[in-house]
């Protein structure tokens, strides 16, 4: 088989496309790297889908959390403290578990049958606990942020006659954006390395479609030789770090285009905040 | 463990879960907290010691020694810890064999590595064949502990580099300008200065170590994890004590222990950072100058 060859029958495989055998005997690097780089694919979905909804869901969460009432206050509090405090390793085991004592043939809600299989599937079970996840993770940045905005700001604005929504759209959310995106970046860094855990905690990789840390652990599995698959996926991810942090860049440098040129946040990689 | 668990089957009730409870497995469970203690026990001082030499190679004025340290301090930033956790503990495992197979067997003709298959010679295997299962598990154990030091190394090593370089540098100056030799300097002036830097970064980097203590399952090392996994499962007739699928029970049971934790080393860290930043030129120090006033 060529290299050409083999990433025609794999470049999609964790999709479940191309050749169904995973290679048994006579591994190359042409064969590690394209498998690897198909399972990649499933980090980048459940990176992405993670970080877009989770974004919404986080700032209501931090808006919440910034809330006078404590009908709106108490139950963000707890929501943050419960994903930020336990590992996310348990919390895919527990998710995993509580899925999975749903009924088999799905559940009857006012006549309307409704299915549960699916939610037991890495693809929409770990997706909603990586949601729920960065969301508590990315809500206490933005609360952080939302706290440091400068007083002057709040009070121009309503000297300007803003109140309200008007003031939140256009004073606090994009201050508290700028404020909070370089730490945000090292979330969302952080969230595509936590995609890795999905296939190592409960979730079954279903006819072996599993991301680029279960293809490694497969071709470390088979050969006994952990210095080739590894480094690979250590590739990749540099990659997609390289990639995230350039894509991070262009939407901080767009919040910062007011501001002149030395007081704007610089986006600096720290690793803060992992789980 | 009770007299009267002799025969479970013919248990109902309270007196049931009592003695569902106290069985041998559950034991064995119990004390697998006391495994993560240890790791968190042992882990923590050498992940420090293991950052402080990663973060003093990284300021090394040597090249080679700086190069070393910065790849180590870098090399967590782009890869998952997880990579890093299943490379090392295969890697240091095979490591460890081969050097043995250099020294033990020194005339082996046959490459070590066959195709698909690592082999030294039956005397460098580590441990040996013939020894107890205790000893492989202590094994085991001893190269999960070995992997996440590395790991938290490299954290600890970006953090206190940061707090080493964070101490105002006209604090340095001074001493060098009253005499003191680089090493005295270092000892003396940056090292006690830097914790209250550190601090932060390293109280988050504790709260990352509690939440990563469930990755020792990964490792091969029968911690709570496993446990919870093997005693929730659901069990049949045939099993003493037969019930359904509990292993969600388990895992709430888990997520409240670790939520304890985490809830416990925050109150205890904060306390920390305020004896800290006591009498400290920083933000957190002059609030607390200017509210004893």
């Amino acid at each position: 088989m060529t290299c050409f060859e083999t990433i025609q029958a794999y470049a999609f495989r964790s999709l479940g496309f191309g050749e169904n055998l995973l290679p048994r005997t006579d591994f190359n690097l042409c064969q590690q790297f394209t498998l690897i780089g198909s399972g990649l694919i499933w980090n980048v979905y459940f990176g992405v889908l993670a970080l877009s909804l989770g974004f919404f869901l986080a700032t209501a969460l931090a808006l919440a959390k910034a809330s006078p009432r404590a009908r709106f206050r108490k139950p963000a509090e707890w929501f943050i403290f419960v994903f930020r405090g336990s590992p996310l390793f348990i919390q895919f085991f527990l998710a995993y578990s509580a899925l999975v004592m749903l009924p088999r043939g799905g559940v009857e809600i006012f006549g309307l049958h409704i299915a549960t299989s699916w939610l037991t599937s890495a693809w929409a079970g770990a997706a909603f606990v990586l949601f729920l996840n960065t969301s508590a993770y990315a809500a206490e940045i933005f609360y952080g942020a939302l706290q440091s905005i400068p007083k002057g700001d709040l009070e121009a604005a309503e000297a300007y006659g803003l109140s309200g929504w008007s003031k939140f759209r256009r004073i606090q959310w994009p201050t508290m954006l700028r404020l909070a995106w370089p730490a945000y970046t090292n979330e969302a860094i952080f969230l595509f390395h936590a995609t890795t855990l999905v296939f190592f905690s409960g979730f079954p990789a279903f006819q072996q479609r599993g991301d680029a840390l279960y293809y490694a652990n497969y071709f470390a599995d088979k050969t006994f030789n952990p210095f080739v698959p590894y480094p690979i996926v250590a590739f990749y991810f540099i990659l997609l770090t390289f990639t995230l942090i350039g894509l991070f860049g262009l939407v901080n440098r767009r919040l910062n285009r007011h501001l002149p040129s030395n007081t704007r946040s610089k986006i600096r990689l720290r690793p803060q905040l992992i789980r | 463990m009770f007299s009267f668990c002799a025969d479970p089957k013919s248990l109902e009730g309270f007196s049931w879960l009592v003695c569902y409870l106290t069985s041998a497995k559950h034991v064995d469970f119990y004390w697998s907290f006391l495994t993560v203690l240890v790791l968190l026990a042992v882990t923590a001082p050498s992940a420090l010691a293991f950052g402080f030499g990663g973060a003093m190679a990284a300021r090394s004025p040597i090249a080679p020694l700086r190069w070393f340290g910065k790849t180590y301090t870098a090399m967590v930033r782009g890869v998952p810890d997880i990579v890093f956790f299943l490379f090392f503990v295969i890697a240091l495992d095979q490591g460890i064999e081969w050097m043995k197979h250099q020294v033990v067997c020194p005339d082996w003709k046959e490459p070590i590595r066959q195709g698909l298959e690592f082999r030294v010679c039956p005397e460098a295997k580590v441990p040996s064949g013939s020894s107890a299962q205790i000893w492989h598990q202590l094994y085991g154990f001893a190269l999960a502990v070995f992997t996440f030091a590395i790991v938290f190394g490299a954290f600890a090593a970006n953090v206190l580099y940061g707090a080493m370089n964070a101490v105002p540098r006209a604090q340095l100056e001074t001493a060098e300008s009253y005499g003191m030799s680089q090493g005295q300097v270092f000892r003396r002036i940056l090292v006690p200065q830097m914790w209250t830097y550190a601090l932060p970064g390293l109280s988050n980097l504790w709260m990352i170590l509690i939440k990563a203590t469930p990755l020792l399952f990964l490792l091969g090392v029968k911690d709570i994890v496993y446990w919870a996994r093997e005693l929730g499962s659901a069990k049949t007739q045939a099993y003493a004590y037969p019930h359904p699928d509990w292993r969600l029970w388990y895992f709430i049971v888990l997520l409240i222990v670790y939520l304890c934790m985490t809830r416990g080393s925050e109150i205890i860290l904060s306390r920390l950072t305020r004896r800290l930043s006591h009498g400290q030129a920083t933000a957190a120090g002059e609030a607390m100058r200017r509210a004893a006033q």
